[in-house]
Formats: structure tokens, C-alpha cells, sequence
């Protein structure tokens, strides 16, 4: 919390800060994602820059009070624009000793330790590993420790309430938000609102919950444990209609945007796999708008279901994350050779194998580009920013309908469940996305469904049900014009460079590169996917200190932008954080013989802003390259 | 659009231009053939008509037809199909399939559109053996064959895809064979006409890697004493004076009934609520029993692609659905 004026009000100190880290963390089941989420909400509606990452535990019912079922909930506020959740948290809510072990290490230094004193009994400190209580052997030495039982004050609170104690119990993370909202003179109606809507059915919950809330709120309003509230002005975000967004559901507007736009059913098929499986129960809840979604028996029935929707003049959608994409492989190469528009959303989790499914890795481009048999291309791009995911979705439709061939999306874990405020687009501006069908035939006229668009080699599409249309197509390879099978040897090579000349000219339909910062300098910090936040707000503060750095974030990885090689000419060093071993690096290496220099990272957590900043800052003082 | 605003198509028309390729002999023609001709009676449109396919040699069939074709990717056509239907149920989508696409690498997608009862009429041609690859044994081959991949005879034992069907809850199931054109012709029409998913599975020789594989019941001579013909509302009866029969017992256990038992013979309901009849025929041995061929089971149940679509159309009833609405969703402000 930097420090900034401290002004008084009659009952406390209120001090002004410009931006908070919190975190919250407890067992699976005490609700920290849902404290998480209302403070988010709240927070975001009081006009504050917001970003928010939930870390998800592995299992979804660990043993209660073990170090497996720890889940927790960060978010970041400010006055000002910010690109990540932040990096160590200044205060750290911990519900239980489990929470304590897992999280202690990153708060930062003088920072805010609320601590849930009701579960340290000695089997709870058994179940966490700890030896002796932290609370009295000196391991907490160093943090602004605040001891509350949680339990004991919500049941004296809840005293008149006809929950039993175990009802009660539930509500403790309410009174622990309730102390979280007075620190920071957050206003409680928002999740008045919001928790009279979730329980409507059970107005007991409601009222406990909300009792609750105000007695934590009350509590550190009266006790002297809490000497100060903190106040974070709102932040000065461009004007317009704002919104807190999930990637995962940006991700899900953006596809029936487009698919709306261009006035065409959309087709989900999909089996369910975390973290994509949200999309699916997102579109699910679209039929309104017309969106079919297809729960298929596995992933290639999925993928198959949806080429069988393109086939027939539908925007076909499929949504997975890596194995699933896995198996999808030999349908998307049918797509390929089909030419047929479908979208397939890979939301990335740590792999290989199952890997760990609840954390993040952007290790499936290679697999994206070329995880197929055969020479097929696929276009490829990624979303940078939970927001981004909406326009990212957008332009995938736009772009599997121009070219008439399959495009993958590329998120990930971290964007996929992370939010931040969103600036809702203007409807009436959204670009149209132009379709034209082949129009019926005519009598004793040869229909050619391998005809293509002489600028973006884009073949028409042929929708069942027009007279004089017919045809026949398939996985075969086939002569061009005509698609019927053919094995000449000039026509396969003539096929093949046409496929890979068409997602090439996707070049001229999309934007340029462009830079944060100058277009030239000393470093240029190449970002793909979810590691933006953490680059940008590292290269901002290099700039501010002087460094000739910029940074550059691609959407397309596959064609690449036009611009690009030239763009990384114009710096004497080109640097590229992945959260894999360096995939994205040894492409460009290997297209534009640059020597750009991999800084990898693979343990499935999101880049820390700090970590890029150090990388970067080594790199800057040793100029002959290899800041390792 | 009524008929007879339609020129009347020959069965001629339903051929394409591409030069058929199946080895001479193969009973693909003659399945070609049946199909040719059960459209034309049917005066299906072309343009209204799609047929989908695996791989194998039977999967090159939509080449040959002067519909729409998509010949896709091994074992995931009725899957694919799946798709071309649920988005556009006003097609006429038929799935063509071998006993190895659709019994072993697409064995998923088989029982589940079985399963979901899409509208796809599924021909499988089942030659009990892999033709395409030359040679190898497929789930169907009966054990102890003796292939390319089995020297020894294969250990493996089949499934009987009328049976597997049955289990998987598929609402008409049929079997017929390349030879018996005529009957053959009826069982695609029949097939035609039910909603939901329709197997009809065709006995079809591979004269090059499984001659002969049903020429125990299907020649000539042996015809009317090996096969027996179920027709609905009629008695189990073969031979070429119907003088012998099929009857069950409490467990329906089938045993053979001739002279005066003639009258025990089991009455044909393929309508039955229970599938208890039709799975003792398609389980029923070989070599002891008749072949049986016909329509198995046959029951009315709303097809899925009409269910998916009455639920679109109802949430649109209900409220039709806006951009505006779907993006201004959930908590908003203003940034002035
Ligand atoms: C993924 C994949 N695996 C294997 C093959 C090779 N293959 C092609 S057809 C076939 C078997 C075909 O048998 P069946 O379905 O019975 O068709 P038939 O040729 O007998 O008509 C196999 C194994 C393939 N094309 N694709
Ligand atoms: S290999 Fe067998 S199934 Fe294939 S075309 Fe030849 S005869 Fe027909
Ligand atoms: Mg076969």
C-alpha cells in the first residue's frame, strides 16, 4: 500500500492510497471465491481499475483444513490504470493454518495478516504440517498481524438467526468481507443486492449472510485492533459503459457477436474440460440469441459436430483446452482440407497430459500450429487480456468466414478465470461480418465448390439445400475447381501451397504490430497471450527510469503480422517471456533468423510483473544478451 | 413445395459422373443400386439430400451419388452428420458407414446417435472384414477368421451390431442384404420414412478379402431355408413353403417349430415396447437358426434435433435475445 494523505474523520484515520493488493484464502469450502467476487463487484462499481486472479486447488473436495484444499482469491484496485493482479499481496486473509502455510511467504513485507483464529486447534495445525502454532513462535514476525475468531463472532452475531451452527458457521467469510469493507470504505449495497438475489428462495440466508457482513463491518468500525480505513479514489478510466469481465465469458460475447454480425446460427460442440468448460454453460444459456450448443460424447464428436454445422451453413464452434485439443487434431486437418469456417477455442491449462488442469501454461502453440498430419496451416491467435478475449473471439469469426478455413483461439487458465473492468463496445460500431452463400445454380451449369476468391483465395460456400449446388468433398485431397478426388502429383503441390497461401493473406486482414513505446530502441520485449499485464507494467517502469524499452503484444501467431520482422530489426535486442519452453521463440527464431532470447517459465503460475521486471533489468546491464 | 412442381427423377439422375471404383464384384454395386432406386421412388431431392460417410470402401458411396457428399474422416461420420442435422434438421441426412468405421473406431459415435435418436438414416455395409485397408478382421468377423492380421485365427469375439444397437436404444433397426435388391430397396425406404435414427444394417460380400462370407444363406439354393424374412403382424416363418417356424420360450429362448407347433410360431411386433424378441433374433446362432433379415424394432420417439431446436425456439418465444442486452448484462456503470 504506498502511503499517501491521511485525513480524519470523527470516529477513525482514513488514508488515501492510490492502489491495494488482497488476498483471500481458506478452504475450498469456505467461500473465498465468492468474498473474492463481491468485493471484486463492489470495487468495480465504485469506479476503481480492477484486476483479479483466482487460484483454484487442485481438487474439488480436498479433506477439510489440508494443504491441497487451499483456495484463494486475489485482487488488485487502484486509482490509476493497472495490467495485473499484483504481485504479493498487502493484506492476506487466512481462514485456517492450511491457508497460512500456502500464502504467508508472499505477503509482502509490514503487510496485513487477518488472521481466522477459530481453526488453530491442534489437529488443524496437524492437518496444515505445522509443528508448533505460527501464532506464538515467532513466525509471523514482520506482518501487521490482526487475530479474529471469525467463528465465535459470527455466532454471536447470528444468535437470533434460525440457522443451525453449521449454517452459521458458512457465514464467516461474510463478517470477515464485512471487516475488508470497512478497512477500505468499500459501500455495502452492491452485495446486499447481489446476495438478496443468489438466496431469494431462502431469505434466512440472506438475512444471516447480511447480518453477518454488517457485524464484521461494525466490528472494525468499534474495536481498537483496527487503527485505520484506507480510501482508493477511483481510477480515471476512459470514458463509456463499463462492466467486470471474466475471459472466459469475453471470450463467449466476442464468438456471438460475431456470429450475430454475420446473421448466422452458431454451433457449439463441446465436452466438457477444465477451464473451458464455462463457455459451454455460458452459450448453453444463449438459445435466445439463436445458439445451438451440442454436448458431444467426447472431444472429436465435438469438433466433428460442429465441421458438420459448417458444412451446412453454420458458424461451427468447438471449445476445449490441450488434451481435448489433442483430439480434435484429425477432424481440424478434415477443416483444412474441407475449407470449411469453424472456430476452435483452446483454453490452455498446464500440461503435458493431464497435467494440472486448475493452472495456467501457454504450452500448446506448437501443438495449435502444427499438431496435425500433413502440411495444415491453420490461422492462430491469442487473447492478452481477460477484456481482449471479447475482441479476440470477434475477429476469429470474422476471419474463419473471410477465408473459409479453421481458426484457432488461444487463452489460458489465467485469463480464462481472471477479471478486469470492460469497456463495453458500441454496438452500432461493431464491424459487419459479410457472408454470401453460393447462390443457387444453373441448369446443366457444373457447380464449382473449389472456386475461390482471387484475393484471399477463400473458396465459396455451398449450403445444402440449394438447388443445383450439389457436390461432393471430403478429407481426400482434390482437384482444384471441381474438389473431386484427384492424385495428380501437380495438383496435390498446387493444393497445398494454395492452403498455405490463403491463412498467409489473413496477413492483409488484420492489424499491424504495434508498440508500447517507441518502435525502435535498445530492447523490445515480444508478449503473446496472458502475459501482457506483467510485461507492460515492467516496461513502463524501465521507461520511466530511462531505458530505450518497448514492448510489442501479438494477437496473431499464425500468419504473423506483416510488419514484424522489420519491427524487431529496429531494436539491438529482442526479448520473449513465454510460459512454456520457448515455443513462440524458436518460431520467430526460426522465420526471421533473429536472435530472440527466451526467458521461459513453467511452473503454472502467471509471470509476476517483479520477476520480468529483475529479468529484464539484468538483461539491460548485461548488453551482451542472456540475462540467465 | 409439392411434387409435382418437380421434374420426376430417374433413378439415373441420383448417379454422379465419377467412374465407380469398387473392385468387379463388390456388393457395393448392387447396394449402390438398391439405394439408387429406393430414391427414386422416393423422389428424394438432390439438393435437399446429404450424405455423409467414414472411410473404408463403402465410405467412397457419396461420391457416386449426385447429392450432396461428405466423405469425412474414419468412424466420426454419424458424429459429423450429427451436426449437419441438429444445425439444419430441414436436411435429409444419411450416414454410409463399414462394419470397422462404425463398430470399432467409430463404435462412440455409433451407440450415441443411437442413444440421442438423431434424425440420420445410418446404412452400415457390413462385409466383416477391413476392405479398404486389404484385409484385416473387423469387430464383426467371427472368431477364429483367419486374415491377414490373424494367422492363427482371430481370438476376438464379434458383436452383432442389431444387438448393440438394441442395448444402445436405437428406435429402428434393420438388416438387409446386397443381394436381395428387392428387399433390400424396401428396407432403405422404410428406413427413410422413420424419425429419428434408422440402422439398417447391409450384408455385403467382399469378393476380394471375405468371398463368400454369407454365401451359406444367401445363395440360391440354400436362400429360403437359411434366411427368414420378419415382417410385422406376421409369424416367424421360413423355408419355400413357410413350413417351419420360430417360436420363444418364457425366457425368450428361440427354438425351431414345424407340423402341427406351426401355429406357435412367434408373431412379429416390431413396434414391441420390450426389445426382448428382437435382441433373441439378432442373438440367435447362425448355424443352428435362419438368418434373420427385416426391420428388427421400430418405435416412435421425438427425434433430438427437433428437441434441440424446440428449446432454441422456445427461449426465443419466451424472449428473443439482443446483443445490446447479452453485453449490458450482470452489474454495469458509467465512466463519465
Ligand atoms: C484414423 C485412421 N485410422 C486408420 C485408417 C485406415 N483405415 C481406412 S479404412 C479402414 C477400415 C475400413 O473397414 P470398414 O469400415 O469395414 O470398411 P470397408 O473398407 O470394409 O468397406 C482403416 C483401418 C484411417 N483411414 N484413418
Ligand atoms: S476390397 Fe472388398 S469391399 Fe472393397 S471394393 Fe473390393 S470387394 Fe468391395
Ligand atoms: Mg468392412
Amino acid at each position: 500500500m504506498d502511503q499517501a494523505t491521511t485525513t480524519t474523520t470523527f470516529e477513525k484515520p482514513i488514508q488515501d492510497l492510490d492502489q491495494v493488493v488482497i488476498r483471500f484464502a481458506g478452504d475450498s469450502g469456505d467461500g473465498m471465491q465468492l468474498t473474492g467476487d463481491q468485493f471484486t463487484r463492489t470495487t468495480a462499481l465504485m469506479g476503481n481499475d480492477i484486476a483479479t486472479f483466482p487460484d483454484f486447488p487442485a481438487e474439488i473436495r480436498a479433506p477439510a483444513g489440508t494443504l491441497p484444499g487451499v483456495s484463494a482469491f486475489q485482487l488488485r484496485f487502484s486509482s490509476f490504470d493497472i495490467h495485473t493482479p499484483g504481485d504479493a499481496p498487502d493484506v492476506l486473509v487466512v481462514m485456517n493454518p492450511a491457508a497460512l502455510k500456502v500464502h504467508l511467504k508472499e505477503l509482502k513485507k509490514d503487510g496485513v495478516l487477518i488472521l481466522n483464529t477459530a481453526s488453530f486447534s491442534a489437529l488443524d495445525l496437524k492437518k496444515a504440517k505445522y509443528e508448533k502454532d505460527p501464532r506464538t513462535d515467532g513466525s509471523l514476525a514482520g506482518w501487521r498481524v490482526i487475530e479474529v475468531d471469525l467463528e465465535a463472532r459470527t455466532r454471536e452475531a447470528l444468535a437470533n438467526s434460525p440457522l443451525d451452527s453449521r449454517g452459521k458457521d458458512r457465514c464467516k467469510n461474510m463478517y470477515a468481507l464485512g471487516i475488508l469493507y470497512w478497512m477500505f470504505h468499500r459501500d455495502m449495497e452492491p452485495t446486499i443486492k447481489a446476495i438478496g438475489q443468489k438466496f431469494a428462495k431462502k431469505p434466512e440466508i440472506v438475512d444471516a449472510n447480511l447480518v453477518a457482513m454488517r457485524a464484521g463491518y461494525a466490528y472494525a468500525e468499534t474495536t481498537e485492533i483496527f487503527q485505520t480505513a484506507y480510501r482508493v479514489p477511483p481510477a480515471q478510466l476512459p470514458p463509456g459503459t463499463y462492466r467486470n469481465i471474466m475471459g472466459n465469458q469475453a471470450l463467449g460475447l466476442g464468438l456471438v457477436a460475431g456470429a450475430q454480425q454475420a446473421g448466422l446460427q452458431l454451433f457449439l460442440g463441446s465436452y466438457p474440460i477444465t477451464p473451458a468448460s464455462d463457455i459451454l454453460h455460458q452459450l448453453a444459456a444463449y438459445k435466445n440469441l439463436g445458439v445451438v450448443t451440442f454436448q458431444a460424447e467426447d472431444e472429436i464428436a465435438a469438433v466433428a459436430a460442429a465441421i458438420g454445422a459448417a458444412y451446412s451453413g453454420s458458424l461451427g464452434l468447438t471449445t476445449t483446452s490441450g488434451p481435448g485439443l489433442a483430439l480434435k487434431s484429425e477432424a481440424i486437418g478434415l477443416a483444412v482440407m474441407a475449407e470449411l469456417p469453424l472456430v476452435i477455442v483452446n483454453v490452455q491449462r498446464a500440461g503435458p497430459s493431464t497435467g494440472m488442469p486448475t493452472k495456467t501454461q501457454q504450452a500448446d502453440l506448437l501443438q495449435a500450429m502444427f499438431g496435425r498430419n500433413g502440411e495444415s496451416p491453420v490461422a492462430v491467435l491469442a487473447a492478452n487480456t481477460p477484456a481482449d478475449a471479447f475482441e479476440v473471439g470477434f475477429e476469429a469469426v470474422r476471419i474463419a468466414l473471410q477465408f473459409m478455413t479453421p481458426v484457432i483461439v488461444l487463452s489460458d487458465g489465467y485469463i480464462a478465470n481472471g477479471s478486469e473492468p470492460w469497456r463495453l463496445p458500441d454496438i452500432a460500431r461493431l464491424p459487419a461480418i459479410p457472408v454470401q452463400f453460393a447462390p443457387p445454380g444453373k441448369p446443366g451449369e457444373k457447380f464449382m465448390p473449389y472456386q475461390r476468391n482471387p484475393q484471399t483465395l477463400a473458396r465459396v460456400w455451398a449450403k445444402p439445400g440449394t438447388p443445383g449446388l450439389t457436390h461432393r468433398i471430403g478429407g481426400l485431397e482434390k482437384a482444384d475447381l471441381t474438389g473431386n478426388i484427384s492424385y495428380d502429383a501437380q495438383n496435390h503441390q498446387h493444393m497445398i501451397d494454395t492452403r498455405a497461401q490463403k491463412i498467409a493473406n489473413i496477413a492483409d486482414a488484420v492489424a499491424p504490430a504495434t508498440t508500447l513505446g517507441p518502435d525502435h530502441g535498445d530492447v523490445l520485449v515480444l508478449g503473446w497471450g496472458s502475459t501482457r499485464g506483467a510485461i507492460t507494467s515492467a516496461v513502463l517502469q524501465l521507461q520511466k527510469q530511462g531505458h530505450k524499452i518497448s514492448a510489442s503484444f501479438l494477437r496473431w501467431l499464425n500468419p504473423l503480422p506483416k510488419n514484424l520482422g522489420a519491427l524487431m530489426q529496429n531494436f539491438k535486442r529482442v526479448i520473449l517471456p513465454e510460459m512454456n519452453k520457448g515455443q513462440l521463440c524458436m518460431l520467430l527464431r526460426s522465420k526471421y533468423l533473429v536472435d530472440v532470447e527466451s526467458y521461459s517459465k513453467v511452473d503454472g503460475q502467471p509471470f509476476k510483473s517483479q520477476e520480468i521486471l529483475d529479468y529484464l533489468t539484468k538483461a539491460l546491464a548485461s548488453p551482451q544478451g542472456g540475462a540467465r | 413445395m409439392s411434387t409435382t412442381e418437380r421434374p420426376v427423377l430417374q433413378k439415373k439422375d441420383y448417379k454422379s459422373d465419377q467412374d465407380v471404383r469398387w473392385c468387379p464384384g463388390c456388393g457395393d454395386y448392387s447396394i449402390l443400386n438398391a439405394v439408387t432406386g429406393a430414391f427414386a421412388k422416393l423422389q428424394k431431392q438432390l439438393h435437399e439430400t446429404v450424405i455423409v460417410s467414414g472411410i473404408g470402401c463403402s465410405s467412397r458411396f457419396p461420391y457416386y451419388m449426385e447429392t450432396f457428399g461428405f466423405h469425412t474422416i474414419h468412424g466420426r461420420a454419424p458424429a459429423i452428420a450429427t451436426g449437419v442435422k441438429v444445425a439444419n434438421p430441414a436436411l435429409d441426412v444419411w450416414v454410409v458407414t463399414g462394419d470397422g468405421d462404425a463398430m470399432s473406431i467409430g463404435g462412440n459415435h455409433f451407440i450415441h446417435a443411437m442413444r440421442r435418436n438423431v434424425g440420420l438414416k445410418i446404412l452400415m455395409f457390413n462385409n466383416r472384414i477391413y476392405g479398404l485397408t486389404k484385409g484385416q478382421y473387423s469387430p464383426t468377423s467371427e472368431q477364429g477368421k483367419v486374415t491377414k492380421s490373424s494367422p492363427m485365427g482371430t481370438v476376438d469375439y464379434p458383436f452383432s451390431p442389431i444387438a448393440l444397437s438394441l442395448g444402445a436404444g436405437g428406435t429402428f433397426i434393420a438388416r438387409g442384404v446386397d443381394v436381395f435388391g428387392p428387399h433390400l430397396e424396401e428396407m432403405i425406404c422404410r428406413a427413410s420414412a422413420h424419425q429419428g435414427t434408422a440402422l439398417l444394417e447391409i450384408y455385403q460380400n467382399c469378393n476380394i478379402f471375405n468371398d463368400g462370407a454369407y454365401k451359406t444363406f444367401t445363395d440360391k439354393e440354400v436362400r429360403d431355408e437359411r434366411t427368414l424374412a420378419i415382417e410385422h403382424g406376421k409369424p416367424l416363418l421360413f423355408g419355400a413353403q413357410k413350413d417351419k417356424g420360430i417360436a420363444f420360450d418364457g425366457n425368450f429362448k428361440p427354438y425351431l417349430v414345424t407340423g402341427q407347433d406351426l401355429g406357435k410360431a412367434y408373431v412379429w411386433d416390431e413396434t414391441a415396447e420390450t426389445p426382448a424378441p428382437a435382441m433373441a433374433l439378432a442373438t440367435m446362432s447362425e448355424a443352428e437358426f435362419p438368418v434373420p433379415i427385416g426391420v428388427f424394432r421400430r418405435r416412435e420417439k421425438p427425434a433430438f434435433e427437433a428437441g434441440v431446436q424446440a428449446q432454441v425456439a422456445a427461449a426465443r418465444a419466451k424472449k428473443q435475445g439482443s446483443l445490446h442486452e447479452l453485453l449490458h448484462q450482470g452489474e454495469i456503470w458509467d465512466v463519465k
